[in-house]
């Protein structure tokens, strides 16, 4: 367990270490890059934008539940429904659910390119395989999954908005006032930098298990799951590092 | 030219290839047969490198293969036409695009000089009017016939062929063996292919190489081939009633 811990992860940097060599040509690495972003970033909008709707809502109507006390303001339940958004449901929650939708597209389909021997086409031509393939993925997910992620806050809050503008849990002028409340910009940096750094791991991760699948559709099926869980994982874990690190 | 020095290869310690030695000359057509698991395919990747020997050499014109350096080994991949048993041609581009792939790597021609190249390719297996289809959308001959198209777009100096003709109507099959041939002989290129059909070898074998299970059982020119006296190489050629019948009218 802990011998096979240590191989994947040296193999795991060697991989890297190939992903991220100078590419063949630039043009093709950029045309892949913008392929890569609509079909992993792009599609990933509609998904996004739904959980961050309802989960904005379901946050004022449960913060408004919790905070029954007269003595605290009623604009704190903007305030923290902000908070939430930004410091983790944004980009943690968003990543793990990421982690599954780019991640287990990303490892089946390099990993049935590999079970089907294109890659070992690739391969035979001198096409630096890994770079061409993973390189884009990773590069856009990066770059990107930023973007998403301050999609899904302003969503989130729209969604809040909604629940409070259709029902009477709190005045809609309190839930504003709450909003706009004490920002501090650098959870918003903070934030980012979290979810590039777990985009990284989802493209890059299960690009890994992808590229080094056997055994058939089965094979790609196991290392597919096999690389949700260990994403997941590298979330959570530098989630915690991340956060003590940087607050 | 090709030469592969005792060359072994297991898999998890099964051994698959026992201590094979042969050479494939320049512009020559250079035929693998053997039964299905004999282990051909096995050899042609352990030649160009997708398998790792055990022990051996794989000598390409004068370079040492397993010790290449990185930039001499690209250069050499680059010299390197090769089809797949299962064609691998990839779902991401249209026939016309798999074809121009390499292409777009290793030359600096403009996009309708791509073009016209992957074109002339595809025409040349026979193909017509499925540029713009997906592998997905095209039969098996026509994949087969795809992976030969992008085999030769660079013009390779080393063609690989894992049974070209498996799964293609006799015609179209003995058309894809004259192509080989033709281009083999047009640019002197250094051909091996693997094959079960005696067609094949009756039609362009200049050399023919026998393996059964791992072992290089025999080798030669096909018109010793049915003197060979080595009787699963009997078995394997005559197991075809045309063979039979062929011979006999020969000794008559
Ligand atoms: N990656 C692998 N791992 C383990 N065993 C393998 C692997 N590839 C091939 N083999 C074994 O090697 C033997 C030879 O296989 P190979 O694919 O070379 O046969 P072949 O001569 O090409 O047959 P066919 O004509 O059916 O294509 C088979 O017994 C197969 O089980
Ligand atoms: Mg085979």
């Amino acid at each position: 367990m802990i011998r096979q811990f240590f191989i994947q992860t040296g193999r795991y940097i060697l991989f890297m270490e190939k992903v991220f060599r100078r590419p063949e040509k630039w043009k093709i690495t950029a045309r892949q890059f913008i392929q890569e972003s609509d079909k992993l970033i792009i599609n990933s909008i509609p998904l996004i934008a739904l959980i961050s709707i309802f989960i904005g809502a379901v946050l004022v109507i449960q913060t408004a539940g919790n905070l029954q006390s007269p003595f605290i303001p009623k604009m704190y339940v903007g305030y923290m429904t902000r908070e939430s958004l930004v410091l983790e449901f944004s980009s943690t929650m968003v990543c793990l659910i990421l982690a599954g939708k780019i991640g287990s597209n990303i490892s089946s389909e390099i990993g049935t390119m590999r079970i089907t021997e294109q890659i070992d086409a690739m391969e035979m031509m001198g096409v630096n395989s890994a770079n061409f393939l993973v390189l884009p993925k990773i590069i856009s997910c990066t770059l990107l999954t930023p973007l998403l992620m301050l999609m899904s806050v302003f969503l989130g809050i729209t969604g809040g908005y909604l629940t409070v503008l259709f029902t009477d849990v709190i005045r809609i002028a309190d839930y504003i006032q709450g909003i706009r409340y004490w920002f501090v910009s650098f959870f918003i940096t903070y934030s980012c930098i979290k979810t590039a750094v777990f985009a990284f791991f989802i493209s890059s991760v299960s690009a890994y298990f992808g590229y080094y699948a056997e055994g058939g559709s089965l094979g790609v099926g196991r290392n597919s799951t096999r690389a949700i869980v260990i994403t997941s994982a590298l979330i959570l874990i530098f989630d915690l590092i991340l956060t003590k690190l940087m607050l | 030219m090709i030469e592969v020095k005792n060359l072994y290869k297991s898999f998890d310690g099964r051994e698959i290839l026992h201590d094979i030695s042969t050479r494939f000359e320049r512009g020559k057509c250079s035929l693998t047969i053997g039964s299905s698991g004999s282990g051909k395919t096995v050899l042609l990747k352990s030649t160009v490198g997708l398998h790792k020997p055990d022990s051996g050499e794989v000598w390409f014109d004068g370079t040492l293969f397993n010790q290449a350096g990185e930039t001499r080994k690209k250069e050499l991949h680059s010299e390197i036409g090769m089809l797949f048993q299962g064609s691998a041609l990839f779902d991401f581009a249209t026939a016309l695009e798999n074809v121009m792939f390499p292409m777009d790597f290793f030359t600096d021609m403009t996009r309708e000089e791509k073009m016209d190249r992957a074109n002339f390719c595809l025409q040349r297996v026979n193909l017509t009017n499925v540029n713009d289809k997906y592998p997905s959308e095209l039969s098996g001959g026509m994949q087969k016939r795809v992976g030969i198209a992008r085999a030769i777009a660079l013009n390779p100096k080393y063609l690989f062929c894992d049974e070209p003709n498996s799964g293609l109507d006799p015609l179209t099959s003995i058309h894809i063996d004259r192509l080989i041939q033709e281009i083999t002989q047009e640019y002197d290129i250094t051909t091996i292919i693997n094959t079960h059909d005696m067609n094949s070898v009756l039609e362009i074998g200049d050399k023919i190489i026998f393996i059964c299970q791992g072992h290089k059982k025999w080798e030669g020119s096909k018109e010793d081939i049915f003197d060979s006296g080595v009787p699963e190489l009997n078995d394997f050629v005559f197991a075809s009633k045309m063979a039979r019948t062929l011979i006999s009218e020969r000794n008559r």
